[in-house]
């Protein structure tokens, strides 16, 4: 594409970038989650192919290091759902010790980010499998067109 | 502005005239940005039904990235 296309994008997909790790990061806070944060985030990784192309991106961004990151994420969900079974399985081990442990009053209230225990992490968890996922899945058809291209 | 109820009626009749459009066009990459902007207008829909959870989804999913694997398999395709 065009210098104007790939600086504009560059610039662009920061911005997609910041978004899609709020949309994780306070996941038990509002709307949005994992998986939603982690479709806006590759949408930016597609908004990347499209504008520098997928084998320029191919150098820097290869398909088995987002296998790996997705694999990752898995066994971090898988991880932290056995971190409470002395227990029971999917126990929140995290709630009250520092880390996310804050209980919040009951009724409505401003929102504290340092809550809900084991939540944030398994939202991490989901998003890091979904962004690797889909731009896996992105990259991957990208780079077979582009093949096909070349050889006709 | 708009009254919401104004509003619950516009957005469904532009959803149904953007799957019309999908249907209709002969050119295809046209037809995907109809179909993109057909999930634009659904994630408004669902934003207006009080479900912003489902419209991020909708908005993420739909019109980014299903809109960029269709022109992704649209590329490998002949144009005659």
């Amino acid at each position: 594409m065009s210098k104007i296309v790939r600086t504009m994008s560059s610039i662009l997909s920061l911005f997609i970038f910041v978004y899609g790790s709020y949309i994780i990061m306070h996941g038990h806070l509002t709307p949005g989650g994992g998986f939603q944060g982690g479709a806006v985030f590759a949408s930016g990784v597609a908004l990347l192919i499209v504008a520098f192309g997928s084998q320029n991106l191919h150098k820097s961004l290869k398909e088995h290091h987002l296998s790996i990151l997705e694999s990752g994420g898995a066994l971090i969900f898988i991880g932290l759902a056995f971190g409470g079974i002395a227990t029971v399985f999917f126990y929140n081990f995290l709630v009250g010790s520092p880390i996310f442990g804050h209980i919040p009053p009951p009724g409505p209230n401003p929102g504290d980010i340092w809550t809900a225990g084991v939540i944030p992490f398994m939202n991490l968890a989901v998003g890091l499998k979904v962004i690797a996922g889909l731009s896996a899945i992105l990259l991957v058809m990208a780079l077979a067109t582009t093949i096909t291209e070349v050889e006709e | 502005m708009i009254e919401p109820g104004v509003l619950h009626i516009i957005v469904p009749i532009l959803i149904v005239a953007c799957a019309l459009l999908v249907a209709i066009l002969k050119d295809l990459i046209v037809a995907v940005i109809s179909l993109a902007a057909m999930s634009l207008l659904l994630a408004l829909e669902f934003y207006l039904l009080q479900a912003p959870d489902v419209a991020i989804a909708e908005a993420g999913v739909g019109a980014a990235i299903s809109a960029a694997i269709y022109i992704l398999a649209i590329r490998a395709t002949k144009r005659r």
